[in-house]
């Protein structure tokens, strides 16, 4: 090949490197605070604020209860506490506590979804509070607990070794 | 009339004929000329909508009133709300949904997002935020694909102790395939600048429930699309409509719908719908995670529970094959309960990630027999026998069933799903 040849075949790579529309909006740090609710198991994302099992009781007694039952239990909706040490035996028992392996994610669900009704309407206090009432229920933290960020990410949830990613290895 | 060379030529157990032997009608007898009196009328022997003008032009057409009751259908349980509605494909041919029919799966109902005030941001690990509106993604290049999409609980109900009997379409329903059309997802990835450190894509709706979840960028940066129309038309709202996220052969859950948000970042965030749910518990109490890809898989619709034989006689056997892996490459049918098997035909295109239909022709000779179907997809993998694959799980995973599904056909013609 020529270097004349080189050059045009260089300059129509450029031309088409060049063809990116660049039609997206730039979006500001601040408008991102507002928007960005992801939560990572380390914590990473929680909010200030914070929430104590005695509020969370009284909370999770007015706004979750009637879908999910007293402690969690016996609803006519996902069951959330107990269940812990039956993931091996022959009726295993999947709830928030014996299954879920993160807190984070307790916290990041009740404030993206619930209640089911009017989700996204509790305050990032009453959000901690739940958390806190429905942790101490199987004692995974103590009953006078208050949880905010940093004690919510350093909760240790019974199941958290309990997971194997499939993916990339698919096998 | 000459016979083709493959007529009638038996080549599995039980009356399976060769895949490229026609079926054919009897011979039509031909009629006894009328003789034409010059007081007769054409009309005299033509049914009356021969005999009247049809109705006018409409703006959106409708389905016949013969396919009164194609309906998607949902599962009640009292108490509950219903999560999902399931494709009646028993009822459908050849591999197109109809948009109508698109199987449902959404957290908490489908929301009425206004596509002037909907926007999809990029953020997270890289260079440059950014929005992009419905407008905005309509002056992108786009592509146009046949994919299916699958609920990874779709046909757990061959998981349970003894076999349900149930149409096809509520067994398997929350499978469907279309035609997609958008705008790649790397043109938008690009466009922002990912940051080498990404490993992770959280993907969020914009519905009451914020579903999101974590896609592995390989995933992302593969043949991933903003889905912006659904067989030529825009989504319907229950597909996500103004736009969702489109994973080729990937669970359904994670083709996030009403997409709203992707985060770039370094790992997963054990969202809800990646650990409560969507997750494989194994029988050591552990449980699988990601596993993302939906496995070959293939099910008979003709025969299966509802459509019951009328006497033996030729029967063309049909159903549908698919794989998250690529293509369809073969699916065999078994008439005598998996001791033998003949090569079905595939319709072509066999297309990546899509529904394939396959169909195989069977001379039934009214005694009680079991049909199965088994394919093998294009990476070699070959669709489990249930034993084998339940084997696998914890008692009661639901997720990922793939196993081998069989029809028993009674000598009466009564067709029932049966274990083998």
């Amino acid at each position: 090949m020529s270097m004349s040849r080189v050059g045009v075949l260089l300059l129509m790579l450029a031309a088409m490197s060049s063809a990116q529309l660049n039609l997206g909006r730039p979006v500001s740090s601040e408008e991102l605070t507002k928007l960005d609710i992801t939560i990572l198991p380390d914590g990473s994302g929680l909010p200030s604020g914070s929430g104590s099992v005695a509020t969370g009781a009284e909370v999770f007694a007015q706004k979750c209860q009637g879908c999910h039952g007293p402690n969690g239990v016996g609803g006519s909706f996902d069951r959330l506490t107990g269940g812990l040490g039956s993931l091996t035996t022959d009726k295993p028992v999947k709830t928030a506590n014996s299954y879920w392996p993160s807190a984070t994610t307790i916290f990041d669900y009740i404030r993206r979804a619930m209640p089911r009704t009017a989700p996204k309407s509790l305050t990032n206090d009453e959000t901690y509070a739940i958390t806190a009432f429905l942790l101490s229920v199987d004692n995974l933290v103590p009953k006078d607990a208050t949880l905010d960020a940093k004690s919510l990410s350093a909760v240790k949830m019974p199941n958290q070794n309990g997971f194997v990613a499939w993916w990339p290895k698919r096998k | 009339m000459s016979k083709s060379r493959f007529d009638e030529e038996i080549v599995a157990g039980n009356g399976l004929l060769h895949r490229r032997t026609m079926l054919r009608g009897g011979l039509l007898t031909a009629g006894a000329a009328g003789s034409a009196l010059a007081a007769e009328k054409i009309g005299d022997n033509l049914p009356e909508w021969m005999r009247k003008p049809g109705r006018e032009f409409s703006g959106y057409g409708q389905p016949a009133k013969a396919q009164e009751g194609w309906v998607r259908t949902s599962a009640n349980i009292p108490g509950r709300p219903r999560t999902s509605s399931r494709t009646p494909l028993h009822m459908l041919e050849g591999t197109i949904t109809p948009s109508g029919l698109h199987f449902e799966r959404h957290h908490n109902g489908v929301p009425d997002v206004d596509p002037n005030r909907h926007e999809l941001i990029v953020h997270g690990m890289v260079k440059r935020p950014l929005a992009f509106s419905l407008d905005t993604l309509m002056r992108y290049p786009k592509e146009t694909h046949v994919r299916f999409l699958e609920c990874s609980g779709n046909s757990g109900g061959f998981g349970g102790a003894t076999p349900v009997q149930a149409v096809s379409g509520e067994m398997n329903g929350l499978l469907s395939c279309s035609e997609w059309t958008g705008v790649k997802l790397t043109t938008l990835l690009d466009e922002a600048g990912v940051n080498p450190g990404a490993k992770w894509m959280i993907a969020e709706g914009g519905d009451a429930d914020s579903m999101s979840r974590s896609v592995p960028m390989a995933i992302a940066t593969d043949d991933a699309m903003i889905a912006l129309y659904q067989n030529g038309e825009y989504l319907r709202p229950e597909q996500g409509f103004p736009m969702r996220l489109l994973l080729p052969g990937i669970e359904g859950n994670v083709n996030v719908k009403w997409l709203t948000r992707l985060k770039l970042v370094d790992r997963p965030a054990n969202a809800k719908d990646e650990t409560s749910k969507y997750t494989e518990l194994l029988p050591d109490g552990k449980a699988r995670q990601f596993m993302l890809v939906m496995q070959v898989k293939s099910a008979i619709m003709r025969p299966s529970f509802g459509f019951n034989m009328k006497g033996p006689g030729l029967y063309e056997i049909s159903g549908i094959a698919w794989s998250g892996n690529g293509k369809v490459a073969k699916v065999d049918v078994s008439a005598d309960g998996g001791k033998t098997w003949a090569q079905a035909a595939l319709t072509e295109p066999v297309q990546s990630k899509a529904i394939t239909r396959f169909r195989l022709p069977w001379k039934w000779d009214g005694k009680p027999s079991v049909v199965m179907s088994r394919a093998t997809d294009s990476s070699g993998d070959v669709q489990p026998m249930r034993s084998s694959w339940i084997k696998q799980f914890a008692p009661g995973q639901g997720y990922h069933n793939n196993s081998i599904q069989c029809w028993s056909v009674d000598a009466d013609g009564t067709v029932k799903n049966v274990y083998v």
